[in-house]
């Protein structure tokens, strides 16, 4: 195993987002503290409690899953696509990394940051409103299986993308309207029921059931399933990421 | 020498049905400076690509030092650097740190003491905290050699390193080329310049359309193709030439004035004392002479006419 060579992928990563800490960490974190501000303190003293949580505290693991779903994505694509951008790919391809260490060092490194934004998230979210975690353990397995999911998407994503428009056109048209509509903000049951089934197709429901249930122990859909979806979603990203680097799709000729 | 890279029956046609590379047959020497002629778009990078992992042969098979390029990747890529043609690196980053990045790629623990050493014999020292944005394209190209070099390979390819460097960095990238190949490496670059072929390479490849034309030592070549031309400057211009000198088969140049004669310097006779002593007979007289050697530019230049 190239280990070094999975490190250096790794550490310039980081790097990398060390360098753009004002964009990659304090803006998330400012856009989730306005939330907290309006749909917490400003809207949410208006809305009752749901399933016995107050709103404020409610919204707090579909916010983390918001911001782990769009980081992971957005740090992973543009990860892997800026090297094919500027050329500079030629060297991981020419380094004697299997796919897989190519893949260990951007996925992990994006999954590493997405998760310290969530925990940062976390920490600021508990300036605004009181939370409880129920299943602590769970919830960081959550945090980081769904890191590294949605990091493996995001990878994929940089690996087709032909353009910065295309990079930006599935977070922007596919995920963030998917996680506003994936219960975020509020509960299944009070969609009327039709919604309630044609939301069961959206991924994303389950992430924010499982991740809400690890906090408060209350979850949309049970927490099986949803750890079952996690991992369908999981393996179809892993069978994407190897059929890219079996066929050489858009990264050799 | 033994052989340090072997290229059987590549080839490699691209999805847009190119074909880049017909059926090459190369041999690559330990320790030798080989160098790759050939026009654009002649195949020379797809070449090099595919030997360097970047690129997926059509078929055919190359192994470097035994180890099959595939199979045995790691074993190869490691025995490889690579400095592209494009000057594409990592421009936010500094140039110690895309050094540095470039070893660990290659599967070597950091080592400060030899990154240093690299950037000294580049000349590269004094800018290692310095952001790649900032430096000229002649720095960047030696932070792109300086990348190949980082994890000590015992092979560099350098496709068309001195593109857009000035005549002083060609020279020092050449000494250091030098450097490299006493240093037991070898080195197969390509080049645009034919100058730099005959100054730096013991062997010569011709590559264009995808097919290597021709493969020889470069002295061998010089002295196969290589031709030599006596001008001789009349005291009075001729009309035509006589019929006593029509068995040196000369050529009357610039309106009558020059008599030119080509030979073979490497051949037993050269025929000149012959030529000389009967210009004397047929009284004419001459106030100056010059001989040149086909530059091998000349000879590369045929030679891919030829192949049209």
């Amino acid at each position: 195993m190239n280990l070094p060579g999975i490190l250096a992928i790794y550490r310039y990563e980081m790097a990398r987002w060390v360098r753009t800490l004002l964009q990659s960490l304090v803006s998330p974190v400012i856009a989730t503290s306005l939330y907290f501000v309006v749909f917490g303190a400003a809207i949410g003293s208006r809305i009752s409690e749901i399933d016995g949580v107050p709103y404020g505290a409610f919204i707090v693991p579909g916010l983390i899953m918001l911001n782990l779903l769009t980081q992971s994505v957005a740090n992973a694509s543009f990860g892997i696509y800026f090297p094919r951008f500027t050329g500079t790919i030629y060297e991981q391809l020419s380094a004697p990394l299997s796919p897989i260490e190519i893949v260990a060092g951007y996925v992990g490194a994006a999954a590493t940051k997405s998760i310290i934004l969530g925990l940062i998230i976390l920490a600021t979210a508990t300036l605004f409103v009181q939370i409880r975690i129920d299943h602590p353990v769970w919830m960081a397995f959550f945090l980081v299986l769904t890191a590294i999911t949605f990091s493996l998407f995001g990878f994929v994503i940089g690996l087709w993308a032909e353009g910065f428009e295309q990079l930006q056109l599935v977070p922007l048209l596919v995920i963030t309207p998917l996680t506003f509509l994936g219960g975020t903000f509020y509960s299944l049951s009070v969609l009327p029921p039709l919604w309630q089934t044609v939301s069961l197709l959206n991924p994303v429901v389950y992430l924010v059931s499982a991740f809400r249930w690890s906090f408060y122990g209350t979850a949309d859909v049970s927490v099986e399933v949803s750890l079952v979806m996690i991992l369908v979603f999981l393996a179809l990203c892993l069978g994407a990421v190897w059929w890219v680097f079996k066929t050489g799709y858009r990264l050799k000729s | 020498m033994s052989q340090i890279i072997s290229i059987k029956g590549l080839s490699k046609t691209y999805k847009s049905g190119f074909e880049a590379l017909k059926t090459i047959d190369l041999d690559i020497e330990k320790g030798e400076i080989f160098a790759l002629l050939g026009p654009n778009g002649a195949g020379k990078t797809t070449l090099i690509s595919i030997i360097c992992g970047i690129v997926t042969p059509s078929s055919g098979s190359v192994t470097v030092d035994g180890y099959d390029i595939i199979r045995d990747y790691r074993a190869t890529r490691s025995m490889i650097g690579l400095v592209p043609q494009e000057l594409t690196a990592e421009m936010f980053e500094t140039v110690w740190a895309t050094v540095s990045h470039s070893r660990g790629l290659f599967g070597k623990w950091p080592d400060p003491a030899y990154v240093e050493k690299v950037l000294k014999d580049l000349a590269l020292w004094d800018k290692k905290d310095s952001k790649l944005i900032t430096l000229s394209g002649g720095m960047k190209r030696r932070v792109l050699i300086a990348k190949a070099l980082a994890h000590e390979p015992s092979i560099l390819f350098l496709d068309e390193p001195t593109a857009g460097v000035d005549v002083e960095l060609r020279n020092d990238m050449w000494e250091l080329v030098r450097r490299l190949r006493n240093s037991g490496v070898t080195i197969i670059l390509t080049t645009h310049y034919i100058q730099e072929a005959e100054d730096m390479a013991d062997r010569i490849g011709v590559i264009n359309n995808g097919e290597l034309i021709l493969v020889e030592d470069k002295r061998e070549l010089m002295r196969k193709l290589g031709k030599k031309q006596l001008t001789l400057q009349l005291h009075d211009a001729l009309d035509a030439i006589p019929a006593s000198l029509a068995n040196h088969h000369l050529v009357l140049a610039n309106d009558g004035s020059e008599l030119v004669y080509t030979y073979d310097s490497q051949g037993p006779r050269t025929g000149i004392t012959h030529l000389l002593t009967d210009l004397a007979e047929a009284g004419i007289r001459f106030k100056d002479l010059d001989t040149s050697q086909s530059s091998l530019e000349e000879i590369f230049v045929g030679l891919v006419r030829r192949d049209r």
